[in-house]
C-alpha cells in the first residue's frame, strides 16, 4: 500500500485509486447483465403463453390460481387486470391489455417488454434457453472463481460486528439519507452491500436456475428431488416468477445506488477495475 | 443537484433507448437464419445434457390416484373433422386399424382389440404443456417397445414417426396434418406407451381417441393424439417441413424435454 507511506508534503483531501473489482468479477458481471436482460424479456414472452401461476404439481385453466394476468371485454371496451389470489387490480394499458400497433390487444405483458415483441412462444423459448446456458456457464465461472480466490470470504462475507442490529440499523439510516461510505470506509463493501450481493449470487440466481430446471420434464426424470424441493412443477414456475420479480427490484435499487453514490466512479470500477476514493486526511 | 438530475435523466433515457433498440433489434435478428441457428445450438446441448443425466431408463414421476387433476384440459384438436375419422368414431373405432410400416421387418396392422389383448401398462403422470400449464392423468396402453418387438426393426431405423388423423391447420397441401416423431431411445423407454385409456375410461375424442402417444419425459406437443399410422424412418427429411413434427415445423424444438 504505497499511499500509506505518507510523507509530510502530501496534501489532503486527495484522490487515490484502488483496484476494486477483479477481471473475472467485471467480465462475469457484464455477461450477467446481458444474459439477465434477454432472460427476463424472453421469459415474459414465455409467461404470456399462459399468464397464470399455480401452486403444486398441476395447474391449468380452471384450477385455483395464485396469480392471473388477464383481460375482460365489456361490450367493446377491453380492460386488463392482475389478480393475486383474490385481489384484482385494474392494469389496462400495461398488463392484460396493451396497445399493439395502436390497437388495444389482449396480452399479459406488453410488446415493449417481450422478446420477440410479437407473440411467438417458440422464438421466446429459443432466446431463453440459449441465454440460460450462457448464464449458467457464466455463473459457474463466477462462483468457482470466487470460492477459489477467496472473493466471497474476503470481500462479501460480513464480519460479525457488521451484523449487529445497531450497525445494520445505522447503515440503513445512512443509505436512506443517501450518505455513503467515504475515505477508508469506501475501500470495501458495507454490510448492506455484502448481504445483498450474497443474497443475489448465492440464493436468488441459483434459485432461478433450479426452479427453471424443475419446469423441465426431462430434468425432473433425472433429478426427481428437485420436484420435491419446490413442491411441484407449478410451484417451481411460481417461484421462478417471484424470484425474477425480486431480481428486477434488486436491479432497480442497484442501478439507483450506482447513480446516487457516484455514477462514473462506480461504472468505471466495474469496467477497468479502478475505483477512486477521496482521502480527507492521513490514515490513523 | 442539477448535474445529477441530467446525468440520471441521461442514464435512464439512454438505458430505455438502448433497450428499445435492442428489442426491435431482436425482432430483426429473430428473422435472421444465422442467428436462429446460433440460438438453436442450445437445443442440442440441452438434449445431450439431459440424456447424459437421465440415462436411458430414468422414469418420469408416477403419482397416486388422489393426485389426478379434477379436469384435464383438451388441447390442440378437440375433434378431427375428416370424413374418415368421423366415420371411424361413429363406429366406435371397430374399423380402425393401426398401420405399422416403414423400416420394420414385418409391417402389420393392429385393431384396437389386438392392442388391448397385449400386456398393458398403467401410469399416472404429469402432462406438461409447452405453454406452462400441467395436468395429471392416468394412462393405460401398450408399451411402444412391445409393438416394435412384434414388427421388428430394420438396422437403418432411427426414428418412430406418428401420423395422426387431425389437421390442426387447414392447408391445401395437407401440411397442417399433425405428426410427431421420437428417437429409439424414447421409443423403447418403459413409460413410452400407446394409450387407449385415460383415467380408467376409453380415450375420449378430445384426448385423442382411439390411440395417443405418451412419452413422459417430454412436453405435451410430443404426445400425439389420433394416431393412425406408425412409420419407422432413418430421417424425417422427406416429411412435411422436415423437422420431425407439426410444431417442430413451426419453430418448436424437436427434443422437447425442456
Amino acid at each position: 500500500m504505497s499511499e500509506t507511506a505518507s510523507n509530510d508534503n502530501v496534501r489532503y483531501p486527495r484522490t487515490i485509486f484502488i483496484r476494486r473489482h477483479s477481471v473475472v468479477t467485471r467480465l462475469t458481471h457484464w455477461l450477467n447483465v446481458l444474459c439477465l436482460s434477454f432472460l427476463l424479456l424472453s421469459g415474459l414472452q414465455i409467461f404470456n403463453a399462459h399468464p397464470e401461476l399455480y401452486w403444486g404439481h398441476y395447474g391449468a385453466n380452471g384450477d385455483p390460481a395464485v396469480l392471473t394476468i388477464g383481460s375482460n371485454d365489456d361490450r367493446g371496451t377491453p380492460s386488463g387486470f392482475v389478480r393475486i389470489v383474490g385481489l384484482q387490480i385494474p392494469t389496462t394499458g400495461v398488463l392484460g391489455i396493451s396497445n399493439v400497433d395502436g390497437e388495444p390487444s389482449a396480452r399479459a405483458f406488453p410488446s415493449w417488454a417481450t422478446i420477440p415483441s410479437f407473440q411467438d412462444l417458440a422464438a421466446g423459448r429459443r432466446w431463453h434457453f440459449f441465454f440460460a446456458w450462457l448464464f449458467v456457464i457464466n455463473g459457474i465461472l463466477y462462483l468457482g472463481f470466487s470460492l477459489l480466490t477467496g472473493h466471497f470470504r474476503r470481500d462479501l462475507a460480513p464480519a460479525t460486528h457488521e451484523l449487529s442490529p445497531r450497525h445494520l440499523g445505522r447503515e440503513i439510516l445512512d443509505h436512506a439519507r443517501l450518505r455513503f461510505p467515504e475515505g477508508d470506509e469506501a475501500r470495501h463493501y458495507n454490510a448492506l452491500q455484502k448481504l445483498t450481493y450474497l443474497a443475489v449470487t448465492v440464493i436468488l440466481l441459483p434459485l432461478m436456475v433450479l426452479t427453471g430446471l424443475t419446469m423441465s420434464p426431462g430434468v425432473d426424470a433425472a433429478f426427481p428431488a428437485l420436484v420435491d424441493l419446490f413442491g411441484g412443477r407449478q410451484s417451481a414456475r411460481t417461484i421462478h416468477f417471484v424470484t425474477a420479480s425480486a431480481l428486477v427490484i434488486f436491479v432497480v435499487v442497484h442501478v439507483a445506488m450506482v447513480v446516487l453514490s457516484g455514477t462514473w466512479n462506480n461504472i468505471r470500477s466495474m469496467i477497468t477495475g479502478r475505483y477512486a476514493i477521496q482521502l480527507k486526511g492521513p490514515k490513523s | 443537484m442539477s448535474t445529477l438530475f441530467t446525468r440520471r435523466r441521461f442514464l435512464v433515457g439512454g438505458t430505455l433507448g438502448t433497450s428499445a433498440l435492442a428489442l426491435s433489434g431482436c425482432d430483426v435478428l429473430d428473422e435472421n437464419a444465422d442467428v436462429a441457428n446460433v440460438l438453436r445450438s442450445a437445443e442440442h446441448l440441452t438434449m445431450k445434457a439431459q440424456r447424459l443425466f437421465q440415462g436411458r431408463d430414468a422414469l418420469a414421476r408416477e403419482f397416486d390416484e388422489k393426485d389426478i387433476s379434477p379436469s384435464f384440459r383438451v388441447n390442440g384438436t378437440s375433434a378431427p373433422d375428416s370424413e374418415d375419422y368421423v366415420e371411424l368414431a361413429e363406429g366406435n373405432f371397430a374399423a380402425w386399424r393401426l398401420k405399422v410400416d416403414g423400416l420394420v421387418e414385418r409391417p402389420r396392422e393392429f385393431s384396437l382389440a389386438d392392442l388391448k389383448a397385449l400386456p398393458a401398462r398403467t401410469q399416472i403422470t404429469r402432462h406438461d404443456c409447452v405453454e406452462g400449464w400441467s395436468a395429471i392423468g392416468k394412462w393405460t396402453g401398450v408399451p411402444l417397445a412391445s409393438l416394435l418387438r412384434l414388427t421388428g426393426l430394420k438396422p437403418t431405423a432411427r426414428y418412430v414417426v406418428l401420423h395422426c388423423a387431425d389437421e390442426l391447420e387447414k392447408t391445401l397441401d395437407g401440411s397442417g396434418r399433425y405428426y410427431e416423431s421420437i428417437d429409439l431411445i424414447d421409443a423403447v423407454h418403459p413409460q413410452t406407451i400407446l394409450a387407449y385409456q385415460m383415467n380408467g375410461d376409453d380415450l375420449s375424442v378430445g384426448h385423442g381417441a382411439p390411440l395417443r402417444l405418451r412419452v413422459e419425459r417430454q412436453l405435451g406437443y410430443k404426445q400425439a393424439k389420433y394416431i393412425m399410422r406408425i412409420e419407422l424412418v432413418d430421417s424425417f427429411a422427406g416429411l412435411w417441413g422436415g423437422n420431425g413434427g407439426y410444431w417442430e415445423d413451426r419453430g418448436y424444438e424437436w427434443y422437447a424435454g425442456i
